[in-house]
């Protein structure tokens, strides 16, 4: 029986993991090939899956839905993109963090006005609703598989581009030094634009794929993105590799901490002290091993070479 | 050379700055002065609870101000420190113990203790990852404090009463508690200006703009900067203190990292690397929250963009845009 729990908590937390290296995979190859970070990054998970929400309401089917959401989250990152972010590329990073604070609080607010605080729904599409059983008698949600199965083909998907092809291997010419990869004649700024576009958009399909299983609310991307920067941080700032072993570490750290710390601690202590002490220790856990990481390797795990 | 001239020509070289550099904190203490009996007589009670506010937050933002404007530590987890602040006066008090003697020394303590350890782990990173990690140890303990059930977890915890100080219920009365957390303002104010001035002052400025140089002539810059890390922190546990006794009640929303998002956000509206910025800064913010969120309910709708506009367009924040016009309209 705890082995069936223990298999459902693993899946649990490699979908946590994957819809991090989502939303972690933008944010770092952004931050490696710009130098710049945005902390706004989550608001556009938040968009992704509030544009899936507003579009499902009009088409009804939830794979145009999801299209049209992407198209509209690209859109949007482009926009801001061009009216805000471009301008910071060049400043210091408390002056990118500033700004990008500013947009969060205009888009978390500006949710709220349109949509209201109440928390909204996307129903799952109706092929993948249902669960399946696991060994053990365990039942399992389809649609968390079909996330984990999504954001591992993404992470494939994505070392291929950046492996094999040419505007990956300018992706890493750019993250180990822009300034090279300008002077060798390459449009540095449509560059930057691509990788922009392209994170948005894998943080705004991380917002859709997320959507039908938790309730869509402002504010939803403010904590995931500092779970996303914990992420980041541990694999080293730049590195997709490093994203993504990150992602896997931290998704399955933080959930199987939440799932298990009690009984745990129960072997060394009361069962009432336990129940205390073990839901603190579960959510300082992904950032001890943050702290533990950083002072080993200030740098993180995978650093991209050349900073 | 004339008397005149050289008096001149020291006026521009920056030799008199510091006659027109009191003008500006004088004034604001001034108005903070004045500011409860011109309230009363206007019947705006509600001013007052405001400047508390603006004072409790701009001890903080000081803190901040010591670390991003002149060690070039960009500390994104301000706000745990005003959280311990004042969830130690809060749990003191729910364990009966409500006397400031002892719960000051214990918020401030238990700051700068959060501010050591982590410290010595934050400062082994430089740049961005500074940023990241002081805000992952804030969010730390912001959910530390959400799994504390015996405290209110989530909800928070209600004071039952004011600290007494002494015994003496000093604190009950809002004006007394005003002139106090003014008093504190004010010690804070002229501590972070001795700090600047003095040695370990110049030493972190100058490990701010060159940490190699200062390694060379032979400063361990690291020891300076955990110094300030922890001076930052204690500050932020007395702005605790005193949040704690205005609200009289605690929550884990207080050391959320949207809070000290908005520490950052008074420093560099202010002007960063000015001191005065950081009370100007926390003026202008809950000035703006106040005005604005009684026009309309979101009122980030209309202050995110603006922040946006501040960074991109005013440098130097309000302090720098008014020393601007102010030169501009000396030279024409």
């Amino acid at each position: 029986m705890t082995g069936t729990l223990f298999l459902v908590q693993v899946l649990n937390g490699l979908q946590l993991g994957v819809l991090l290296f989502l939303i972690a995979a933008g944010l770092t190859l952004v931050f490696g090939v710009m130098n710049f970070i945005n902390l706004a990054h989550g608001a556009q998970y938040m968009l992704g899956a509030y544009f899936a929400v507003a579009f499902y309401g009009v088409v009804g089917n939830f794979l145009a839905a999801l299209v049209l959401a992407l198209l509209a989250a690209l859109a949007f990152g482009l926009l801001l993109e061009f009216l805000v972010f471009r301008h910071l590329y060049d400043r210091d990073h408390l002056d990118q963090v500033i700004a990008t604070f500013g947009i969060i609080l205009f888009l978390d607010h500006a949710v709220r006005a349109i949509w209201g605080a109440a928390p909204l729904t996307l129903p799952i599409p109706d092929v993948f609703t249902g669960s399946v059983m696991l060994i053990g008698g365990q039942l399992y949600p389809v649609w968390r598989l079909v996330i984990i199965g999504c954001g591992l083909a993404v992470a494939a998907g994505l070392y291929g581009l950046v492996t094999y092809t040419r505007i990956g291997m300018l992706v890493r010419a750019g993250a180990t030094n822009a300034r090279m990869v300008s002077a060798l004649g390459i449009n540095i700024k449509r560059l930057f634009m691509i990788v922009f576009g392209f994170g948005t958009m894998l943080a705004g399909f991380a917002g859709i794929m997320i959507a039908p299983i938790i309730s869509v609310e402002p504010g939803m991307g403010d904590n995931i993105l500092i779970l996303a920067l914990v992420v980041i941080v541990i694999g080293g700032i730049g590195s997709i590799r490093g994203a993504f072993v990150a992602a896997l570490l931290i998704g399955l750290v933080d959930t199987l901490g939440r799932s298990f710390s009690i009984d745990i601690l129960r072997l060394v202590m009361g069962p009432s002290p336990a129940r205390m002490v073990g839901p603190a220790i579960a959510s300082m856990l992904i950032y001890v091993l943050m702290a533990i990481v950083l002072y080993l390797r200030p740098a993180g795990l995978f650093p991209a070479r050349g900073r | 050379m004339t008397g005149a001239a050289a008096l001149a020509a020291a006026g521009r070289s920056g030799l008199l700055r510091p006659r027109r550099d009191i003008v500006l904190p004088a004034a604001i203490f001034l108005i903070f002065a004045l500011l409860p009996p011109f309230a009363s007589l206007l019947a705006e009670q509600y001013l007052v609870d405001l400047a508390t506010r603006v004072m409790i937050f701009a001890v903080a933002a000081l803190a901040l101000d010591l670390l991003v404007g002149y060690g070039g530590l960009v500390s994104f987890g301000h706000a745990a420190f005003v959280g311990l602040g004042a969830y130690a006066v809060g749990i003191l008090s729910a364990q009966g113990i409500d006397d400031a003697l002892i719960s000051l020394p214990v918020a401030i303590a238990v700051a700068m203790l959060f501010a050591f350890v982590t410290g010595t782990v934050c400062l082994r990173t430089k740049g961005v990852y500074f940023i990241m990690i002081t805000l992952a140890f804030g969010q730390m303990i912001y959910f530390v404090a959400t799994s504390l059930a015996p405290y209110g977890g989530d909800n928070g915890l209600t004071i039952a009463a004011r600290n007494t100080v002494a015994g003496l219920a000093l604190l009950k009365s809002d004006r007394a508690f005003y002139y106090v957390t003014l008093l504190c303002l004010l010690a804070t104010y002229l501590f972070c200006r001795a700090l600047v001035a003095s040695r370990f002052g110049r030493v972190l400025r100058g490990a701010k703009e060159n940490p190699a140089r200062m390694v060379t002539i032979g400063f361990t810059v690291r020891s300076f900067q955990l110094v300030a890390y922890v001076i930052a922190g204690g500050l932020g546990g007395l702005s605790g203190f005193l949040l704690a006794n205005s609200t009289e009640f605690v929550s884990p929303a207080f050391m959320s990292w949207q809070r000290s998002g908005e520490l950052i956000v008074m420093v560099i509206l202010g002007g960063v690397g000015t001191l005065d910025g950081a009370i100007v800064g926390a003026a202008a913010y809950l000035g703006a929250e106040e005005w604005l969120s009684g026009m309309i309910e979101n009122w980030q709708v209309i202050f995110g963009p603006l922040l946006v506009l501040v960074v991109l367009f005013a440098r130097g924040g309000l302090i720098g845009v008014c020393a601007r016009l102010w030169r501009w309209f000396g030279h024409a």
